[in-house]
């Protein structure tokens, strides 16, 4: 096996693999993302979120991302969907809504692509 | 020694444990993937296994990227489910079976298949939806099962091969066999199918990958273990390597099974739900 097998960075459109690089870039948006598990750290957060990003070390483009609510730019800062759907979550954003902010639909013709993916 | 009796596959979709708790089971939305439960309800009364494996992928609540293990085994005697930061209402404990859990992990350890032991774990909604959907009385229903759960790593890449996850199965097949109390077991293999929540892909869903995995996993779940990882994430959608969970549930059932009952519904939320029941060969 060659040593290009392992590369993770497969060429599927619209799809970051969320690999070890990606991992080093992310880890502090992801850890913060991480402790929104405990309301207690989502009430210290919505009280001050500048002070709640610098306290976990977040880069200046991980904050702009997050004060923007840019989960695609969260994403390219090495955000990784399962704990960026807490940060949604606090927002109370669904994944449908989510995904429309991605695809730059609104959330109703989100809904509508999915339903249509059925038949 | 422990009987496996067969294998379920869900859907573990957080909006499930909403729709559960807000009783919308009738709802045009939810009916057709609700509806595909009670035959296997059914058959779970009547069969009454002691212990329910439940293999799952843990979403960033029982482990986080600090460290990040491929495959764990719950080794507890009780499981909590804790809040998970976006409002599905939490659950009781779920009761464990430290014993054979610690006899699994011998077991596969010695067959070299490494594993994270766990004496500690909160379960999310991977682990808990399918046991709502599957016994909605939970503990209050006489015959609900003790469970160990095992979660993989889809989290993060590398996650395991196809391969490895079907070979993970006929490990954990081999432990079971080997336990020296009788006791009656069914594997549950929870995710999937397609579906993706993250980039502009987001949305994706492939009706015509999820219905040959559908077929191929009931009688020829070797020629699954060919697809690479690249190809199941082009093919199935970013979090659509959940069907790693079904490779690994369905090695455990050996090699001929039989399928009695079968659902798929699109969507529920971003996801195409698919249900199987598969009844192990006597």
């Amino acid at each position: 096996m060659s040593f290009d097998q392992f590369d993770q960075h497969a060429d599927i459109p619209g799809t970051t693999l969320f690999d070890g690089s990606q991992a080093i870039k992310g880890y502090a948006l992801n850890k913060m993302c991480y402790s929104f598990n405990s309301a207690k750290n989502r009430a210290e957060y919505l009280a001050d979120p500048e002070a709640y990003f610098s306290k976990y070390g977040l880069s200046e483009k991980q904050k702009q991302a997050c004060r923007d609510k840019n989960v695609l730019a969260m994403i390219a800062e090495g955000g990784n969907i399962y704990y960026l759907a807490k940060f949604a979550g606090i927002y109370k954003l669904s994944v449908q809504d989510v995904g429309a902010q991605q695809t730059g639909m609104t959330t109703e013709d989100f809904k509508e692509k999915l339903r249509r993916a059925g038949h | 020694m422990a009987k496996i009796i067969g294998g379920i596959t869900s859907s573990h979709i957080p909006a499930i444990g909403n729709a559960i708790a807000n009783r919308l089971f009738e709802e045009p939305y939810w009916k057709p993937f609700f509806d595909g439960y009670p035959p296997i309800r059914a058959w779970l009364q009547k069969e009454k296994p002691d212990v329910a494996i439940n293999i799952y992928n843990d979403h960033g609540l029982g482990f986080f990227l600090d460290k990040m293990p491929t495959f764990a085994i719950g080794a507890a005697t009780q499981y909590q489910n804790e809040d998970e930061g976006w409002g599905i209402p939490q659950l009781p404990p779920f009761l464990g079976d430290a014993k054979l859990s610690w006899h699994i992990i011998e077991g596969m350890v010695a067959d070299e298949f490494d594993i994270t032991s766990c004496q500690e774990l909160a379960v999310d909604h991977g682990f808990t939806v399918p046991m709502q959907l599957l016994w909605p009385e939970l503990s209050k229903d006489p015959n609900f099962p003790r469970t160990v759960p095992i979660s993989a790593n889809t989290v993060q890449h590398p996650i395991p091969t196809l391969k490895r996850a079907y070979d993970f199965g006929k490990a954990l097949r081999r432990a079971l066999q080997s336990y020296p109390e009788n006791i009656k077991v069914v594997i549950l293999g929870t995710g999937g199918l397609s579906h993706q929540l993250d980039g502009t892909r987001a949305g994706f869903i492939n009706k015509n990958f999820d219905l040959m995995c559908l077929e191929k996993i009931v009688d020829d779940p070797e020629a699954l273990t060919k697809i690479s990882r690249h190809e199941l994430v082009r093919e199935a959608g970013a979090q659509g390597t959940e069907f790693l969970m079904w490779m690994m549930m369905r090695g455990a059932l050996g090699e001929k099974v039989t399928s009695l009952h079968r659902n798929y519904h699109i969507p529920i939320s971003n996801t195409a739900a698919g249900t199987l029941l598969l009844e192990c060969a006597a």
